[in-house]
């Protein structure tokens, strides 16, 4: 547990948590980051507007944080372009086909209590976990 | 145009966080992922504190008749367990214990002008399309 870092954990997912809230206290909106991008890619129409600043925010406020010199200078995404490219696509079809992800379930979803989001955390997470056992356990034969 | 404000500062908060947490790097995740190897355990209180907060707050929010600066809250109306649900948690655990990135963080990613981000968010969209090909042969309703 080298790699634990618990203060920055709790500081993160509690602007996370922030975040959240005051999207559906002033714009009534749930924060699910795989329902944004969704909504981007069917049909434009106007009220698509303020997905696209909440992203565009979304990018910023990670690109400040490295800037600032406080952050990940480098971040480490390993695997190969195969592999890359199936993640990606399992990841739009998985969380399309679930209606929500970490953020739109994980987050909000066990917020609002949603019975949907109780039952399809633990079981993505669940997957997440097999799934590099099973890549560990493949490379390591 | 303040909604479009409070999105685009939201958006940054929630950039903020994953980027403090260091959700944002896919290796961090997968080290959280392999909870038999050098177990990482951060991502969970990421989900802790976050869902503290949400869990508190929502629950003050959603007793408003709307949010403060919209007619109506947009929550999802689906409450019930479907094959989509389940089938979809699992496809995306998949890619996600593949490469470690979730929407969110991927989005985020582009902040490091990583190749590998732009690959994963092409895919992903490509499998936000697959979706109309999952309801269109198996979920005609």
């Amino acid at each position: 547990m080298e790699n634990f870092t618990p203060i920055e954990a709790i500081i993160g997912g509690l602007l996370i948590g922030l975040s959240s809230s005051f999207l559906l206290l002033l714009n009534g909106k749930i924060a699910g980051m795989s329902g944004l991008a969704s909504q981007l890619h069917s049909s434009y129409k106007p009220e698509n507007l303020w997905r696209i600043l909440f992203l565009v925010g979304l990018i910023f406020g990670c690109w400040v944080f490295k800037s600032s010199g406080a952050g990940l200078q480098e971040i480490e995404i390993t695997g190969s372009l195969t592999l890359i490219i199936a993640g990606g696509v399992l990841t739009g079809l998985g969380t399309r086909m679930a209606r929500g992800c970490t953020s739109g379930h994980g987050v909000s979803g066990i917020g609002r209590l949603s019975f949907r989001s109780f039952i399809a955390v633990p079981v993505f997470l669940g997957f997440a976990i097999l799934t590099v056992f099973t890549i560990k356990f493949l490379s390591g034969l | 145009m303040l909604k479009n404000l409070v999105s685009i500062f939201l958006g940054f908060l929630f950039g903020l966080g994953l980027a403090i947490s260091e959700m944002i790097n896919p290796q961090k995740i997968l080290n959280f992922l392999d909870i038999f190897g050098n177990w990482d355990p951060s991502l969970l209180l990421v989900l802790a504190s976050a869902t503290t907060t949400t869990l508190i707050s929502f629950r003050y929010i959603l007793k408003r008749e709307k949010p403060l600066l919209s007619d109506q809250f947009e929550t999802p109306k689906k409450n019930k367990l479907g094959v989509s649900l389940i089938l979809g948690a699992i496809i995306f655990g998949i890619g996600w214990g593949l490469v470690g990135l979730c929407p969110g963080p991927a989005i985020a990613s582009l902040s490091y002008f990583r190749w590998e981000s732009i690959i994963f968010l092409l895919a992903m969209v490509a499998g936000l399309y697959m979706d109309r090909f999952y309801y269109s042969i198996f979920a005609r309703r």
